[in-house]
């Protein structure tokens, strides 16, 4: 349904007052700081909290970057749709659902002309879903692999060049599984050597079997700190959908972390900027996104203390130790075996959650 | 000033008057949401329109009952274990401790209570995990060959609510053992009763409101605790809260997580009206 019939539904006009009252809420308890037009207001995942990324930029610009984070983008929609037009400037969001965000008419587009898109590595520009009617409402700062993280003193790094140790016995109770549910079924579709961007409902009662044969072998299903923390204290030796964003940020403290790329492949991960189309300021928010993508705010970004990953930006100006622990000389192969997340339409995705629910509880 | 100020106001108003800002306070914070929820439960996530499928999908799919389940087993684990811990703990302290010590008792009782809960289910995690304390106690001392497995369990889930419960629940039984005049066992005692007799005939008997307040207090914290179970369960079962949550995540499906909220309000409901009537009948 459009922004304009749903507006005409009674219940909908209730809604948004009721909508209307929770955002002056939540503005004044968590973000504040968005009212003030003359800042950028910035909606984010956790990495671009880190000062380090946005000291340099506040500095030289005279501008102070207000950040509120959030996790998953049906949670960031629902801060945007609480909030008024305006008071955000920009926002990540999950490559995949550019669209989403321009379905609902918030994006504005981004001039390509004035961004580094031709040094960007050419798998993880997506422009299937960053681009919306030969518009470009998202680019691509920085990505990354949902596959195998493991512990190579613990296990022996040649099994994890297969999905299939990850369901069989050898390391039963060994095994945590990343709480999203989108990329670890995106593996286990790769698993029983399905296409990501094929799946259909045809394919469930298979992703559940393998699902469950995973969780029959994990003892953990955690979220980001979660899973990392089980790694990282030995509770468990391999994360399942767990890639360098776990194991690149412990390197310094554990290097027996690591991640494979296993031959069934694995699953991409990418996070966009997008700019709001009612931004009061645009053109800091644009030098903002510039600032992001170019090849100093590219490593920052990388090398966020929340959690690595791989800029987008190939002339990101990464130390060479810092390159090593990305393993950024390998990635045109990783890519090569790389699959997109899965996209399903709002049915499928609704029936993949019910499945991923199914699986939380099973014994 | 003007005559009007100084006007008195009329006898019948004033208990309104009195009563505005808690009622203007409930209105604004528990009615309103409780409405715009109601209200969001009732419609559809694509589209908009009036439906009841948010509600039917919890009837319907065993997964989600489950979790309703694990919610209820898990909090009526945690609520007796409490009372079994805390009634003891508020007894000695009530009645062993000198009341010059009281104070200091009651402050390191409340201590718990300092830290957030996310540190304190992070500081359970690593206390309980393969490698954490416990285990290498046991297997430090010989008692056991291979480390259990204690995190990412029921159990850890547990053992994180009930340390923080069970001073929750201390605090109001010994808040009514204070207020129990001497006067009752010295009665008993006068006509006979021993000790366990007065305990279990008089002091008990007299108690019980604090601790059904408390088990109460304790039922609804648990049963609507997000954090606890996320960090100490490993999601190795989903409680409602986790479903709750998990709706939001990435789909934005607030209708679903309103009815499933809206359902689980419900439970709490039933259990205050039961804790009431019972509250009522012993009253009787």
């Amino acid at each position: 349904m459009s922004a304009i019939s749903a507006s005409r539904n009674p219940l909908s006009i209730l809604k948004s007052h009721l909508h209307a009252a929770c955002a002056a809420t939540a503005l004044l308890l968590g973000a504040g700081s968005a009212a003030q037009a003359a800042d950028l207001n910035a909606l984010i995942w956790c990495d671009h909290a880190d000062p380090a990324l946005l000291q340099p930029f506040e500095e030289a610009n005279g501008v102070k970057v207000n950040v509120k984070e959030f996790e998953g983008t049906g949670a960031g929609l629902a801060i945007v749709e609480q909030s008024q037009p305006g008071d955000w400037d920009v926002m990540v969001i999950d490559s995949i659902d550019v669209p989403r965000g321009v379905e609902k008419g918030l994006f504005e587009p981004l001039p390509e002309d004035k961004l580094p898109l031709a040094d960007l590595f050419p798998q993880v520009k997506m422009d299937g879903s960053t681009v919306v009617g030969g518009k470009r409402y998202g680019i691509t700062e920085k990505f990354g692999y949902n596959t195998i993280g493991y512990n190579k003193t613990k296990v022996d790094p040649a099994d994890m060049q297969s999905m299939a140790a990850l369901t069989g016995d050898k390391y039963k109770g060994k095994v945590a599984i990343y709480d999203y549910y989108l990329p670890v079924i995106g593996m286990a579709a790769l698993a029983i050597g399905k296409r990501t961007a094929d799946l259909t409902e045809a394919d469930l009662p298979a992703l559940k079997d393998e699902l469950l044969k995973m969780k029959a072998n994990a003892k953990l299903v955690g979220e980001v700190t979660a899973s990392q923390t089980a790694l990282a204290t030995g509770e468990v030796d391999i994360l399942v959908g767990g890639g360098e964003w776990v194991t690149a940020g412990l390197a310094k403290e554990n290097p027996a972390l690591d991640f494979s790329i296993p031959k069934e492949g694995a699953v991409l991960w990418s996070q966009s900027l997008a700019m709001f189309k009612d931004s009061k300021n645009k053109d800091m928010a644009l030098k903002f996104i510039q600032y992001i993508m170019s090849p100093e705010g590219q490593a920052r970004l990388a090398t966020s203390s929340c959690y690595w990953g791989m800029p987008a930006n190939t002339k990101a100006a990464l130390t060479d130790d810092q390159k090593k622990v990305l393993r950024f000389d390998e990635q045109p192969g990783f890519l090569a075996r790389a699959q997109a997340y899965p996209a399903p339409n709002a049915d499928l995705d609704k029936k993949m959650q019910d499945m991923w629910t199914e699986m939380l509880q099973a014994k | 000033m003007s005559t009007s100020a100084n006007t008195p106001l009329p006898r019948a108003a004033l208990p309104w008057a009195l009563v505005t800002p808690a009622l203007g306070w409930t209105l604004l914070f528990f009615v309103l949401p409780f409405i715009a929820m109601g209200f969001s439960s009732l419609t559809a996530h694509e589209g908009g329109g009036l439906t009841a499928s948010n509600y039917s999908q919890f009837f319907t799919n065993p997964s989600y009952w489950q979790a309703m389940v694990n919610s209820l087993q898990v909090t009526a684990i945690v609520t007796a274990i409490s009372v079994l811990l805390a009634y003891p703990f508020a007894w000695i302290l009530a009645e062993q401790v000198p009341e010059r010590w009281q104070r200091l008792a009651l402050m390191l009782a409340v201590l718990p209570f300092w830290t957030s809960y996310v540190v304190r289910s992070y500081s359970w995690l690593l206390v309980l995990a393969q490698n954490g304390v416990v285990n290498r106690a046991l297997t430090g001392s010989g008692l056991i060959s291979e480390p259990l497995q204690l995190a990412n369990t029921r159990f850890a889930t547990v053992t994180g609510f009930v340390h923080f419960f069970v001073m929750l629940l201390t605090l109001t039984i010994f808040a009514n053992l204070k207020q129990l005049s001497p006067s009752y066992r010295k009665a008993a005692a006068d006509l006979g009763a021993g000790p366990v007799r007065t305990f279990l005939h008089v002091v008990l008997p007299l108690t019980l409101p604090g601790i059904m307040v408390g088990a109460f207090l304790t039922f609804v914290l648990c049963i609507g605790d997000y954090i606890t179970p996320q960090i100490l369960g490993g999601n190795n079962e989903l409680l409602m809260p986790q479903l709750v949550m998990m709706q939001i995540g990435r789909r934005g499906d607030f209708p679903l997580a309103s009815a499933l909220s809206i359902i689980l309000m419900a439970v709490v409901t039933i259990a205050y009206l039961a804790c009431a009537r019972w509250l009522k009948i012993e009253r009787a």
